[in-house]
């Protein structure tokens, strides 16, 4: 099988050790792995502004650089839900086509493709607060809503990271309360996005979590963004950081 | 072109295709509130509600439930001496008891109120009820009922007779027992009056009545078949 | 074109008045929560809810056909049946009705019908008074503001700003803000209003085209006075509240008080068939747009929805800015989908006034693709070249960069790419709004990009 490796953007500039700890666990579970130096972004940004025509470009070269792979494979909910869901603003080719239904996100392709049943290599005792975005859960079903009150909990995240040893998940009051990141959103409606994130820290530094681990940076990027504004104890991590063995 | 044309004409020219077909509607045999009306078959494995009903069990004590929950009260009477002895004991300040059933007949009878605006007055208002909803701790109430609709809103409190064993299941089986054309008002009334306008704080008596007080108790003719 | 409103600037005012913007949250936070319990308590809610929005989209789909039926049944039952293409004629049919009958004073309850028609002043300024006898609507009537919230439309005010617009206006004791109180002051100033009104208006939740009724749900019990005390009864329906038949409206009164404020039902739920006893029915049906969206292939599945709130309930931008920042008489992630539909230009700037977190989607009872919506109603203000220039301006120099590798990775080659170029979007303002409350992240020494070509394609 011949896996690409698709890093976001933001990754790419700001978090390169998320994009090694992603590459070298893909490896040690025996994928061979090959990243294409030529893709930029899935084009989320611009699209999600409703900007289709600046888009467009983008798309087509995602497409173009990933077209010969059998499986595509990103760390990250958000770009990955762009491509399998709203990667539209260019013509839908068989290639297009491929392309958008062959990616995968890091976690579902551990959990439900590899069917991952061990990371013997991994321990992270440590008191960690599980952030899954609101792409991954509502999106691309990654966990059980919280107000789909009637259906049986899951959450695929939390699956991976119960084979970690010492980890220890805290409970918070809203465990799936969006963050506040959205994209663009995270400065054009600064103040509401910024209260969101600080009620989304405070709730888990209330119960005691040390750690904000999450299969998507953008997230992270942002409630990053402000733990370090209120100095509070904690950090964030990627979870192919901890599934690889711990930051490195 | 009238505007009923007009509007009729631009729903045609822009209605959504393909058309939808009308689903059927759940009927009104029980099915237990406990376990869900799962209306599609192969959904066995749904969530239990503790404290509601199975099938085989009574709704009542689920009825009252419900209705202490919204707000109201329930009081089993054993016959048309009781309940008026209820509502003396629970309203002894009460100058005005306006009527509307033979059992407990008050100071002022609802047939001789000629206009609404009579009603402002009345202390406790009273009236017998045809239907209970479990699942909602709701009585249903008509002008057939309530002769003046106003009774039921303008009373500062409401007394509502019901027979225990007029009490269905969910509002789906409410739904299958009720004419709605026939009467001009009909209301599903569940407890008193609420407002959490002000910082949610659930007050009662906002506007209508401020208490609701259910006397359970079967109409004479149904007790007595003589 | 009109200007636009502002829902940042709006919500940043409202979360800048902290206890305001805690207790909101607190509260409507609150309400999703009860509405999770009285969920829990319905297994079969899934199933519900398909039947609900199946019902809806079959009427939708056989409109014409619903509409005329509920004329007709309407009619049988001696209610007169109005019809309004837009906001101006509804309003002159509702004043032409009221004048007829020499009405001086009007009583009405709820209804988002007659705020979107902007029918209060319309009647003030023709020497009517209007007064709202919903405690919410009365509130937000004396603080000459709309609701904030289309269930409990003052929840964005502290006891304590009630407790000075009630000394204000029906002079109670400024310094006593405990509920209870508050909301019999109100009560005792309302029922004199209720009695000398010459006529009631109300909404409607739902209209039966079978039986030719209507439904009205409401908790104060207001409706019903304004119905049944005075002679004059006019509903003003929206030509989307209909529904085929009475057993249908099972199905939907067991989910909207449960979606809304977590009750199995709300306190009254009314049904009208006719002028009551010794008085006089009138029902305006209103399109108002409705027709219009009914052939938007993307939009038109906004027209079910029953008005419960739960997608503001949900909404975490909804929770932290308030109802008011939408500038609108829709709020929350439904007015974000309706609003624009009215006036694209005033409200291009409501569907980025959302994370997109999707909650909304799932909590609506009649299965609106309400995050979805707002996401296509970005295209369109885009496509419509309505987008705010630091948007258009920065989405643009970004679609530029990522589409050629060269320039990108030049770009990166430079070093500090992040904070030079890709931020663009982010940072594209001299105000850098993420720095005010966030830090910015460090730059890492080398890109992974970089960090891949010297580690893993060395010859």
């Amino acid at each position: 099988m011949k896996l690409g490796l698709f890093i976001p953007c933001y990754i790419d500039a700001f978090f390169p050790e998320v994009g090694v700890a992603t590459l070298e666990l893909l490896e040690r579970l025996g994928c061979s792995v090959e990243y294409p130096l030529d893709p930029t972004c899935c084009g989320q940004p611009m699209a999600n502004s409703g900007c289709q025509d600046d888009a467009s470009a983008t798309e087509a070269l995602f497409v173009h650089c990933f077209q010969d792979f059998d499986t595509v494979v990103g760390p990250s909910g958000s770009c990955v839900h762009h491509v399998r869901f709203n990667l539209d603003a260019i013509e839908q080719t068989p290639q297009a086509q491929k392309v958008r239904g062959r990616t995968r996100e890091l976690v579902e392709f551990l959990l439900d493709d590899l069917k991952v049943v061990g990371f013997p290599w991994a321990a992270f005792p440590h008191k960690v607060g599980l952030h899954d975005s609101c792409t991954a859960v509502r999106g691309l079903g990654h966990a059980r809503p919280s107000e789909r009150v009637n259906e049986p909990y899951f959450s695929k995240t939390r699956d991976l990271l119960d084979k970690v040893r010492g980890l220890e998940l805290v409970k918070i009051d809203r465990p799936d309360e969006c963050c506040g990141f959205g994209g663009s959103f995270c400065v054009t409606d600064e103040a509401v996005s910024a209260k969101m994130g600080y009620d989304r820290v405070h709730d888990f530094h209330r119960h005691g979590a040390e750690y904000i681990v999450s299969a998507d940076m953008s997230c992270l990027l942002h409630m990053k963004g402000v733990i370090d504004r209120l100095k509070l104890p904690m950090k964030v991590i990627h979870i192919a950081q901890i599934l690889n063995g711990g930051p490195p | 072109m009238s505007p009923r044309e007009a509007i009729l004409s631009a729903v045609r020219k822009n209605l959504p295709r393909p058309a939808v077909p009308l689903p059927e509607v759940p009927g009104s045999e029980r099915k237990g509130i406990k376990h869900g009306l799962g209306y599609k078959e192969h959904l066995t494995r749904l969530p239990e509600v503790p404290g509601a009903p199975d099938v085989n069990e009574p709704l009542l004590p689920y009825f009252r439930r419900q209705l202490e929950a919204m707000g109201g009260r329930s009081f089993e009477v054993a016959d048309a001496a009781a309940a008026r002895a209820k509502v003396a004991e629970l309203f002894p300040d009460a100058n005005v008891v306006c009527s509307a059933v033979s059992e407990v007949p008050g100071t002022r009878r609802i047939q001789d109120v000629r206009d609404p605006h009579e009603l402002n007055d009345v202390d406790v208002g009273v009236v017998r009820s045809p239907l209970g909803v479990a699942e909602a701790g709701a009585v249903w109430l008509t002008q057939a009922e309530l002769v003046v609709n106003a009774l039921g809103v303008l009373s500062q409190h409401l007394v509502v007779l019901l027979d225990p064993a007029a009490v269905v299941e969910t509002m789906h089986d409410a739904y299958e027992r009720i004419d709605l054309a026939s009467s001009p008002y009909g209301v599903f009334l569940a407890g008193p009056s609420a407002t959490g306008d002000i910082e949610g704080v659930i007050i009662h008596g906002a506007q209508g009545a401020r208490s609701l007080t259910v006397l359970l108790l079967a109409p004479a003719a149904r007790k007595d078949p003589r | 074109m009109t200007r636009p409103v502002d829902p940042e600037r709006r919500a940043a005012g409202f979360i800048a008045l902290e206890l305001h913007e805690s207790t909101h949250d607190r509260l409507v936070w609150g309400m999703r929560q009860n509405r999770d319990k009285a969920v829990a308590g319905v297994p079969e809610w899934e199933e519900l809810r398909e039947m609900a929005s199946r019902i809806k989209e079959h009427t939708l789909t056989h409109l014409d056909h619903y509409l005329e039926q509920f004329e007709k049944s309407a009619t049988k039952l001696r209610t007169h049946v109005h019809w309004a293409r837009d906001a101006e004629e509804h309003n002159a049919v509702v004043y032409d009705v009221l004048n007829a009958h020499r009405v001086k004073s009007l009583i009405k309850s709820k209804s988002m019908l007659q705020e979107e028609c902007g029918m209060t002043p319309y009647l003030q300024q023709r020497g009517i008074e209007v007064t709202e006898s919903d405690l919410g609507e009365r509130i937000q009537q004396l603080s000459d503001e709309p609701p904030s919230h289309i269930v409990v439309p003052a929840i964005h005010k502290l006891r304590t700003d009630v407790a000075a617009l009630f000394a204000e206006k029906i002079g109670t004791d400024p310094k006593d803000s405990d509920p209870h109180a508050l909301a019999e002051a109100m009560r005792q100033n309302a029922r004199p209003r209720f009695l000398k009104a010459d006529a009631g208006m109300t909404g409607a939740n739902f209209a039966v085209a079978e039986t030719g009724g209507f439904v009205v749900c409401t908790n104060e019990g207001n409706a019903d006075i304004g119905a049944s005390v005075p002679p004059l009864h006019i509903a003003s329906i929206g030509i989307e509240k209909l529904i085929p038949r009475g057993r249908d409206l099972g199905i939907f009164i067991r989910m909207l008080s449960r979606s809304a404020l977590g009750t199995p039902i709300t306190q009254y739920t009314s049904h009208f068939h006719g002028p009551r006893r010794g008085g006089e029915l009138h029902v305006v049906l209103v399109d108002n747009t409705r027709s219009d969206r009914l052939g938007s292939p993307d939009f038109w599945h906004a027209l079910k929805c029953i008005r419960c709130g739960a997608c503001m309930n949900t909404c975490p931008v909804y929770r932290r800015g308030g109802g008011l920042s939408y500038g609108a008489t829709y709020s929350g992630p439904i007015g974000v989908i309706l609003d624009p539909g009215f006036d694209l230009s005033k409200y291009r700037e409501l569907p980025f006034h959302s994370s997109l977190c999707g909650s909304c989607t799932d909590v609506c009872p009649v299965k609106i693709d309400i995050s979805d919506q707002i996401y296509k109603w970005r295209r369109v203000v885009a496509a419509k070249g309505l987008l705010s220039f630091a948007k258009r301006v920065g989405m643009s120099a970004l679609g530029k960069t990522l589409a050629h590798p060269p320039l990108y990775h030049s770009a990166e080659a430079v070093g500090e790419w992040a904070l030079e170029h890709l931020p663009r979007f982010l940072l594209y303002n001299p105000l850098n709004p993420w720095g005010k409350h966030r830090e910015l992240p460090a730059v890492p020494r080398q890109t992974f990009r970089q960090w891949y070509i010297e580690n893993r394609r060395k010859p």
